[in-house]
């Protein structure tokens, strides 16, 4: 992955509009959150293959960077993305990733199923 | 009986990182050992420091590692469940079981090491080793393999008492570190504190001393 180069991704994101495709959000801080230090929460949630369909998705911010995609009934919004990749199968993957590259959120798209 | 170990764990790396040691020395002696790896451990947030995986190629790097960890300890048999990481607990229970029970009398082995349930920390350690330890306990009493439940919650101590078995690990250190390394995209973050000592350094409050020094389990008491 590369660094987010905002038009890079905002074209990525265009080459998804108007189709159904495979979301794959998540967020965690780690299933060893608790366990390392007693006053944190372990928190942490994903959906791998949702399928959504979105008539709008912005890339936006300074870095890290959000993103807003517009779905029929709502939304779907990831914060403190950092990374990104659009790999050979046509995939974006974008990740936000602490100072020691531990992944602490990502938001994937995909016109074909992810993998289970 | 001959002696044949079964480690039943859900991710890769819980083999090299809570008994990896204890694994070597049995290899080491002549004794197969067989993993049972429940997950690729998919959702790991670790990728290398600096990162070098991402959430898609991880599977298939922690596989390659894997399998490289095993060849470090000694593991010759390795036995993919194919179930995917943080959803073990959902899984049925039953089904779960009776593919471990499956396992159990293809391997017969003396000796099963998997986590202890619910002093494991993570929801896929804990759900493993409670369908291990309920796979075992359909066997009958002679068939049984002594269990050595694997805990590290923070009070595991004060719930379970001291471990029975605490084994000295320093001959096979070299080889636990090995598998440690093999693990590369999970182990780069705390690889750093290996550099500055404190690895060696038992005062440190971030010692990783222990980790090459000695494993520690629970013969786990069938009721």
């Amino acid at each position: 992955m590369d660094p987010i180069n905002k038009s890079i991704v905002q074209s990525a994101l265009n080459g998804f509009l108007n189709r159904d495709v495979y979301l794959h959000l998540e967020t965690t801080n780690g299933a060893y959150a608790v366990h390392r230090k007693e006053s944190n929460m372990t928190v942490g949630a994903y959906i791998r293959n949702g399928r959504i369909c979105f008539g709008r998705g912005i890339i936006t911010g300074d870095g890290p960077y959000r993103v807003g995609l517009k779905i029929e009934l709502g939304w779907v919004y990831a914060e403190g993305l950092t990374d990104f990749e659009t790999d050979q199968e046509g995939r974006l993957l974008l990740a936000g990733h602490d100072q020691d590259g531990r992944l602490a959120v990502a938001l994937e798209l995909s016109l074909s199923p992810f993998e289970l | 009986m001959k002696q044949h170990v079964l480690v039943v764990f859900p991710h890769p790396d819980d083999e090299t990182f809570g008994c990896g040691g204890t694994i070597a020395q049995f290899t080491k002696s002549g004794v197969p050992v067989t993993y049972v790896c429940g997950t690729m451990g998919q959702m790991g947030r670790n990728m290398g420091r600096p990162f070098f995986a991402n959430r898609e190629s991880l599977p298939s790097i922690r596989e390659a590692e894997l399998e490289k960890a095993c060849q470090a300890i000694g593991i010759q048999h390795l036995i993919k469940l194919g179930l995917r990481d943080k959803t073990i607990e959902f899984e049925d229970p039953e089904q779960l079981t009776d593919r471990i029970e499956q396992i159990l009398k293809e391997v017969r082995p003396s000796l099963v090491i998997t986590h202890y349930p619910g002093h494991a920390v993570h929801p896929d350690h804990n759900a493993l080793g409670e369908v291990t330890i309920r796979a075992v306990s359909r066997l009958s009493v002679q068939e049984r393999p002594i269990v050595y439940a694997h805990a590290f919650a923070r009070d595991c101590q004060d719930m379970l008492g001291a471990p029975d078995i605490i084994n000295d690990i320093s001959a096979v250190s070299e080889m636990k570190l090995a598998a440690i390394r093999s693990h590369r995209s999970q182990s780069q973050v705390i690889l750093p504190r290996l550099g500055n000592g404190q690895f060696k350094n038992p005062s440190s409050k971030n010692s990783y001393s222990h980790m090459l020094e000695r494993e520690s389990f629970w013969t786990y008491r069938f009721s």
